[in-house]
């Protein structure tokens, strides 16, 4: 890794290193991988209680002019203009070969969209984002607001005591309100399977709220490994990892962000790549994999076919917590890709029975209201 | 009984006889975190000190544990295979990896004794 001076930090380092954290690098960022409990208490504590996660490495941006939403629907192929307000939905920024440059989230604000980048991309989102809206929207990095994640079961009764009625918001909606007595943007997602939260707030107000969360007897720190592997089994990618800017939407199973009217309009970066894929299938999927006995297939692992041949490549692998097992996700070619297909994963020179999942691995359980 | 040797990998032997245990330290497995997998050698297998012997794989990486002496390998501990966590609750007892047949009973002089493998985990931090 580079040297520990160049590293940023955020403004819940302090709380980290109170918290004796097992600090690493991770995107520019010294980050928390995991508190005194370890990843798989930590994991498994999400699913069960409540945990928080300081995601303020991840990139803030606020898109502003005329019409913001028909801007970005050039360069994402989700229904944007169609989001009604404090609506929220996961979407890609492609390049115009239909690569995915990234996966953020985008929120349809009072005065314009919000984003939420991968931490690794916003330096690349944000001066492409500038070039390719060309002025038809203005785009801002919110460097000075924090991000948290409150995620599990209990995640809504906690945040309650402070936002009452806040357990009654819908998935991928969003809601201003005053926590402790501070201007923060909830969103109800999260990148765990679980129900959850994302706390955008001003960057000095972040330390105080994480504490006073804390405090709630549910809510444990929680720190990257686990985030890693909750969202394995949840089946959500990782980009740098299962995504980069040659997969395409379809290759990366992203199909369903691709809105109806978009699909028909075909108007967005990427389009004639990504419709003909739609039409024809792609030449490789993003699948789950689910190894049949205990060895760990991690990311790099070939995948071969009955023959011995490699069909492909796991792109993020480890061992799932809450399944009791090792679970995986890679590319294989499309015609291996049906749940179920017995395959092979190559770890340490010897081929490990294993089969195409489903993903999740686990059933997603946001709030349906 | 013999006292515990450590290797700078971070395995420890415990003499008995001809034969020699081998596992990995509390260091080691503290720094692993929470063990998920461990694959061992195949009963027969003639080790050689410094080669890879193991494999121990935790939520967060896969690792080799080397043979800190050569030998024989005679017995191995299926219960950690069953069970990986039994590695970080008791590294240096019930999770033991395998037993070998000590090649040259000497090789275990140049292992360190726990207060210089104490020093050297200190000097490591």
């Amino acid at each position: 890794m580079s040297s520990a001076a160049a590293l940023e930090t955020t403004p819940l380092y302090p709380l980290h290193r109170r918290l004796g954290a097992r600090m690493v690098a991770f995107a520019g960022y010294e980050m928390p991988l995991h508190y005194a409990p370890g990843i798989l208490a930590e994991h498994l504590h999400t699913r069960e209680k409540a945990g928080l996660f300081d995601v303020s490495h991840m990139g803030q941006l606020a898109l502003s002019g005329s019409a913001p939403a028909r801007a970005l629907e050039r360069l994402v192929p989700g229904d944007i203009a169609g989001l009604a307000p404090m609506r929220m939905r996961y979407t890609l920024l492609l390049n115009d070969r239909g690569g995915i440059i990234d996966d953020l989230i985008v929120t349809c604000g009072e005065s314009g969209l919000f984003l939420v980048v991968n931490a690794a991309r916003k330096e690349v989102d944000f001066a492409n984002l500038r070039e390719r809206l060309d002025g038809d929207a203005a785009v801002r990095a919110l460097t000075d607001r924090a991000l948290l994640a409150l995620q599990g079961p209990a995640a809504a009764a906690v945040l309650a005591r402070f936002a009452p009625g806040i357990e009654r918001l819908s998935f991928m909606s969003a809601r201003e309100v005053a926590l402790l007595g501070e201007r923060v943007l909830l969103s109800r997602c999260g990148y765990t399977g679980e129900d959850g939260f994302e706390i955008s707030l001003p960057a000095e107000a972040a330390l105080k709220l994480a504490e006073r969360l804390l405090a709630e007897p549910e809510v444990w720190p929680i720190g990257l490994g686990a985030r890693d592997s909750l969202r394995l089994e949840a089946g959500l990618p990782l980009y740098g990892h299962d995504l980069d800017e040659t997969t395409s939407p379809v290759e990366a199973s992203l199909a369903w962000t691709i809105g109806k009217r978009r699909r028909e309009e075909a108007d967005f970066a990427g389009a004639e790549r990504v419709l003909r894929e739609l039409r024809q299938g792609a030449r490789k999927r993003r699948v789950g994999i689910r190894p049949e006995g205990r060895v760990i297939a991690r990311e790099g692992t070939p995948i071969v076919g009955g023959d011995g041949r490699e069909i492909g490549r796991v792109t993020s692998g480890g061992f799932g917590p809450s399944l009791g097992a090792p679970v995986a996700m890679g590319y294989v070619e499309s015609a291996y890709a049906d749940p179920g297909r017995e395959i092979g994963c190559l770890v340490r020179g010897a081929s490990h029975p294993a089969r195409i999942a489903r993903l999740p691995f686990l059933p997603a359980r946001h709030y349906r209201g | 009984m013999s006292a515990l040797r450590f290797s700078a990998e971070h395995e420890w032997v415990k003499r008995e006889g001809d034969l020699a245990v081998v596992g990995i330290t509390d260091h080691a497995q503290s720094q692993l975190g929470d063990i998920v997998y461990v694959e061992l050698p195949q009963i027969g297998r003639r080790l050689e000190r410094g080669k890879e012997a193991a494999t121990v794989e935790s939520v967060k990486a896969a690792s080799e544990v080397y043979a800190p002496v050569s030998g024989e390998v005679v017995a191995t501990n299926d219960a950690i295979v069953a069970d990986p966590a039994k590695v970080n609750a008791d590294p240096l007892g019930e999770g033991w990896f395998f037993k070998l047949r000590l090649a040259d009973p000497k090789e275990l002089d140049a292992l360190m004794d726990e207060a210089a493998y104490s020093r050297f985990v200190e000097a490591q931090k």
